[in-house]
């Protein structure tokens, strides 16, 4: 009886050794693979002070943070825990190369994962061939990078700018068939002219009796627009578009809303520059656009786990989504197109890979996001193309908060030059092989 | 001068065993100084300038300009260039600027360093605007570098020039117009009493100040190997001067100093406070100032005092 009673006892519990440990077994993370490091250091930059910080920088940061802690929860990469290397992107372009040095051979970095400031995407890729660092830019958008340059150990995994103006031009035409004048104000600096170059162009080639009214350049950062507002309410375009940030959105929207703007003329923005809270704030009839299907709702987080996952994982540790759409979703694109990239690599290497291996797994890759699945499909692969997404603010009367409605969603061969053509060169030929709905 | 040439040395035998990035920054600081070089000869004549990154810009923009439109690629035909084109400018500029003194001198000079920064803005076309342009690896006497001591060459350079620079500006200070322009600091009215142009003193230097910061503006450019037009931005000016404060005027070496300390407190701010470094920066700044007022360079003095 006693020894029955104690191999009753023994069986259970090897019984219950062995659901524990299957369980151990299934929850177990990645196996790691042979000759893996115990971490993946990867350099982050981003800025983390001036003007672009809060809308851009410290989403990204914060996104960052969020899915480091996600993908090391689930057995970082092939064994190798992710360690992020913080570093501010701020200050003049020397000292931008400088740290990336520093980073590369102080902090011996596997990786960077990088970069908002168009200027320092233009000045980095160089250094990042010379030191053979791969790098990955997550969030700048002139169409310069790979359309006047050719690099090996350089990817980025979010559209160029190129979507914001075409899907602009095409969402205009779709709220607006009959526009007849339209008229632009951006910033005075580069991508404030290349937003609108691409625009006006796009828009001119789909609809070519479109008269421009007015082309306003306010100064980066001037705040005040009441000078320019004043302009464009006595040209009285039928649409006015815009790629302000930071404070020049902020006084359009403010200025703009009590003077009529709004209701005078439908108001296209190109690049969705503002946080998730402030989006309340936002004028009834504002267009907006996003590089990337960027918005909580879009995708649907009901049918795409990782988009949940995202919003709950940053409402979990910070009490709201991650900051802004723009800066956010882009690094996280970054860190699951540098996880499938590695992933890919070590499947083929059958080792641990070596930084060409990644290259080489990286380009013409694809991978899932929270936005939906993600393709290197242009620029000889190391250009991302994104759907673009635009919408239009509406305030919900019963629910009394602004909703997006009127969403279109191009998607991203709708919107993308094919691989070797530049952007401006398809537009001018008419957007040849464009494959919209 | 033995200690001068020991420390040159010292800065040709070393970077071989230094890390990259370290060279890297070396070279930086070395090009650098130039341009704070041309402060200090200016404020030993009681010369204060807010502007001085417009010929900093001059010497980046003419070497961006002649690899973009004349299709020079040797790094020696630019230096040349931005030699002709520093001087030039700082020729046809000094005309003006050489009658104002204090505030009126270092403001003017400000204005004209943001007009060319709007200028570098607003042509964006011709200049890449905020973008900026790339330089590629220069060519060096027709000849292309080796790719595996691109870096050590490019500080090489920069280094042989600058210290030659430097012994050119030492010599300058010990002439009779170096000189005048010391006593223009005491007394302008006794200097012109005495038969020395005041005028002649001031414009000449002002012409030097204008071709070294020119150089250094092409050197720090091509070991960049990007330009922006930040680099006629007043803070590029506010850089020089904190430099020229920090490592202090007593002598043609103390912009050196002071540049090589701050290309690395400005790199280890980053890195130990990403967030704070720009305060970092500034209380370094501070303390020189309530405890070193001439600078670091005035710890030579120390130093020699002590050992005595």
């Amino acid at each position: 009886m006693k020894t029955r009673l104690l191999g009753v006892i023994a069986l259970s519990v090897t019984g219950v050794i062995a659901v524990v440990l299957s369980l151990a077994a299934a929850q177990a993370p990645s196996p790691k693979v042979a000759g893996a490091p115990k971490e993946l250091r990867i350099g982050i930059v981003t800025l983390l002070s001036g003007p672009a910080s809060s809308t851009f920088g410290i989403p990204a940061k914060k996104a960052a943070d969020a899915w480091v802690e996600k993908i090391n929860d689930e057995g970082g990469v092939g064994g190798a825990k992710l360690v992020p290397v913080l570093t501010d992107e701020a200050g003049p372009g020397d000292k931008v190369v400088a740290e990336f040095r520093r980073l590369a051979a102080d902090e011996k970095v596997d990786l960077v994962v990088g970069y908002i400031s168009s200027a320092n995407c233009v000045a980095v890729p160089p250094v990042a061939e010379e030191l053979r660092v791969l790098t990955v830019l997550f969030d700048c958008g002139t169409t310069r990078v790979f359309e006047e340059a050719k690099y090996k150990y350089v990817f980025r995994t979010a559209a160029h700018t190129g979507i914001d103006g075409i899907g602009a031009a095409r969402y205009l035409l779709t709220a607006k068939p009959d526009v007849k004048t339209v008229a632009g104000l951006n910033q005075d600096y580069a991508w404030g002219r290349d937003s609108w170059e691409i625009f006006i162009r796009a828009l001119r080639k789909l609809k070519p009796d479109v008269q421009v009214v007015e082309t306003l350049w306010p100064k980066l950062f001037q705040g005040d627009l009441s000078a320019e507002i004043s302009k464009l309410l006595t040209a009285k375009p039928d649409v006015v578009f815009h790629s302000l940030w930071g404070t020049d959105l902020a006084s359009v929207n403010s200025q703009g809303r009590v003077r009529g703007l709004f209701r005078q003329s439908l108001v296209i923005h190109n690049n969705s520059a503002f946080l998730f809270k402030e989006f309340r704030d936002l004028p009834e009839g504002f267009v907006i656009g996003f590089r990337g299907t960027h918005w909580p709702e879009i995708p649907d987080p009901a049918k795409n786990r990782l988009q949940r996952e995202f919003i709950e994982r940053c409402t979990k540790k910070f009490g709201e989504p991650c900051g802004s759409p723009h800066g956010s979703y882009h690094m996280v694109q970054a860190l699951q197109g540098v996880k499938a990239a590695y992933e890919k690599a070590i499947k083929a290497a059958g080792r641990w890979p070596s930084v060409d291996d990644v290259v080489r797994a990286f380009e013409y890759l694809e991978f899932d996001s929270p936005s939906g699945r993600i393709a290197m499909a242009v620029g000889g692969g190391h250009q991302a193309i994104e759907d673009s997404l635009y919408g239009t603010v509406k305030l919900d009367a019963q629910r009394k908060q602004n909703v997006l409605t009127s969403v279109r969603v191009f998607p991203a061969k709708c919107v993308n030059p094919p691989d070797g053509v530049k952007t401006l060169d398809w537009i001018d030929q008419g957007f040849s092989g464009a494959q919209c709905p | 001068m033995a200690i001068a040439l020991a420390g040159l040395a010292l800065f040709l035998v070393v970077p071989p065993f230094l890390p990259e990035w370290i060279t890297f920054l070396l070279t930086l600081a070395w090009a650098k100084a130039l341009a704070v070089l041309g402060i200090v000869l200016l404020l030993r004549g009681g010369l204060l300038t807010f502007g001085h990154a417009l010929y900093y810009a001059v010497g980046a923009y003419t070497a961006g300009f002649a690899v973009k439109f004349l299709g020079v690629h040797d790094g020696l035909v630019v230096l040349v260039l931005a030699v002709v084109t520093g001087a030039a400018a700082s020729a046809l500029l000094g005309l003006l600027l050489a009658r104002y003194r204090g505030m009126h001198f270092g403001l003017l000079n400000l204005a004209f360093s943001m007009v060319l920064y709007a200028i570098l803005l607003k042509f964006y076309a011709v200049t890449g605007g905020t973008d900026g342009l790339r330089l590629p690896t220069p060519l060096l006497a027709g000849v292309k570098p080796a790719a595996a001591h691109l870096r050590l060459t490019i500080y090489y350079v920069t280094v042989v020039l600058t210290a030659l620079l430097l012994y050119v500006a030492y010599r300058f200070t010990a002439s009779p117009l170096g000189y005048t322009l010391r006593a223009v600091r005491d007394n302008e009215v006794r200097v012109e009493y005495m038969g020395a142009s005041v005028r002649q003193a001031i414009y000449c230097s002002y012409i030097v100040a204008g071709v070294l910061a020119s150089v250094g503006g092409v050197l720090a450019g091509f070991s960049v190997g990007h330009i922006v037009p930040e680099v006629s931005f007043w803070t590029q000016s506010g850089e020089f001067v904190f430099v020229a404060l920090l490592g202090g005027t007593g002598s043609v070496l103390a912009p050196v100093a002071g540049s090589i300390v701050f290309e690395f407190v400005r790199n280890y701010a980053f890195k130990y406070s990403p967030y704070t470094w720009q305060m970092t920066l500034g209380l370094v700044l501070l303390i020189i100032i309530f405890f070193l007022p001439g600078g670091l360079w005035s710890l030579t003095g120390m130093v020699r005092r002590w050992i005595r």
